[in-house]
């Protein structure tokens, strides 16, 4: 099966029962993509699919078949990040970074589809996205940051 | 590891089929339970293959069927959240998804999912009860009544898929749920209520998606006071790691106090 990630064609061998976060990390090397409690609770495994986030820890990697898959090393253009990244930066919005690239891509998709999000649509948008560190309040913040 | 076989059907027919002839087969679509049941393993017996409903046109969609509105058994709560239609038609059901876990969980839950799980906590398993909604299959339409048998069991054949669900446009229907948290939560008490026809339907407070029956009963007397004293007779809320049966049968009443409050009396 093929899929597209990060803008390249992607293949993969095997039974598409398989969790997508498995095969990004073990058979793909997208290892950006982190494990948290792969019940579908905590988001730090979320990747996005044809434009919309979902935590790929529930995604048979079968249903990606054809699809747009993005996840966190897809954001940077290279070397230049993009201005989320640099905000998460700016504003210490990040701490052990287990969670950060599940806020970076829902954040994403957030100010896709709302350009001025409020504080409350931001709290919304990363309701599914946990963080055990930071407290939340900086990593809001800094996605406010790139409304301004 | 025993790996199991993905079967990704072109479109319902060959669902159906491939359903019938597949043994130890689990349909899959937007895999926020199954897929954490597999990895886990705790699915007994061991399922050997899934068969991939997701991407299957005739399960997707929310559109108006006659005085029905009708939503895809497969289309994601996000689609209902989104659709005009269904903001109109069935607000309590839009409110319901938009309650249910965070954008990740609505891009892929299913009504569908939601019924065919049948756990006591579904959120949109007391709108569908509320609505009177009735479940389409492969081949029957069951009256969501008469859906849920058993704790975690439903009256679905073993070869049998879910297709569409079906509301009926005659009624306001009032929603509330209750958990730890907005979002991500697991309901310790989830509720929908309707005046006209009188109907109580209550989540996470017995082994089923329950029918508040002595409730309802007061209820089309227009006795709210006397459905909101007989509910708590109605409900069987268990102790867990999520509540104390107590706290469940305190908050229902107090719930259905406020969701009374706030639909019109006609």
């Amino acid at each position: 099966m093929r899929f597209t990630l990060n803008g390249r064609t992607a293949t993969f061998e095997g039974s598409g029962a398989r969790r997508l976060l498995d095969v990004l990390r073990e058979d793909l090397g997208a290892t950006g993509t982190k494990e948290g409690c792969g019940e579908g609770e905590c988001g730090a495994c979320s990747v996005i699919i044809d434009g919309e986030v979902v935590d790929s820890c529930l995604v048979a990697v079968g249903q990606v078949e054809g699809c747009n898959v993005t996840t966190v090393e897809g954001l940077a253009d290279g070397g230049r990040l993009t201005a989320l990244q640099q905000a998460f930066i700016d504003y210490g919005a990040a701490q052990c970074g287990i969670c950060t690239p599940g806020m970076l891509l829902a954040a994403h998709v957030l100010l896709q589809h709302t350009a001025q999000p409020s504080a409350d649509d931001v709290r919304e948008g990363l309701a599914g996205n946990l963080c055990r560190c930071t407290g939340y309040t900086k990593i809001i913040d800094a996605v406010l940051a790139c409304t301004k | 590891m025993h790996e199991v076989t993905y079967l990704r059907p072109k479109n319902l027919a060959e669902a159906v089929r491939l359903y019938r002839t597949t043994p130890a087969c689990r349909p899959l679509a937007g895999g926020t339970d199954l897929m954490v049941m597999l990895h886990a393993r705790v699915i007994r017996p061991a399922p050997t293959a899934v068969l991939d409903l997701w991407s299957l046109a005739e399960l997707k969609g929310v559109r108006r069927q006659g005085d029905m509105l009708e939503i895809g058994a497969a289309e994601p709560y996000t689609g209902i959240i989104r659709s005009a239609e269904a903001q109109r038609s069935v607000p309590a059901l839009v409110a319901a998804a938009r309650t249910i876990g965070a954008a990740q969980i609505q891009n892929r839950g299913t009504l569908g999912g939601n019924l065919a799980n049948a756990s006591p906590a579904g959120d949109t398993l007391p709108v569908l009860l509320a609505y009177d909604a009735v479940v389409v299959t492969d081949r029957r339409s069951i009256p969501i009544d008469q859906f849920f048998t058993g704790y975690r069991k439903t009256a679905l054949q073993p070869d049998e898929l879910i297709t569409a669900v079906r509301f009926p446009l005659d009624r306001q229907v009032a929603f509330r749920k209750v958990g730890t948290r907005a979002a991500q939560a697991i309901s310790k008490v989830v509720m929908a209520v309707s005046r006209a026809p009188a109907r109580i339907a209550i989540g996470s407070v017995a082994e089923v998606p329950l029918r508040a029956v002595r409730a309802e009963g007061a209820l089309a007397r227009r006795d709210d006071a006397g459905a909101v004293s007989a509910v708590g007779e109605d409900v069987r809320p268990i102790d867990d790691v999520r509540s104390t049966a107590a706290y469940r049968r305190a908050v229902t009443q107090n719930v259905l106090h406020e969701l009374l409050h706030a639909l019109p009396r006609s």
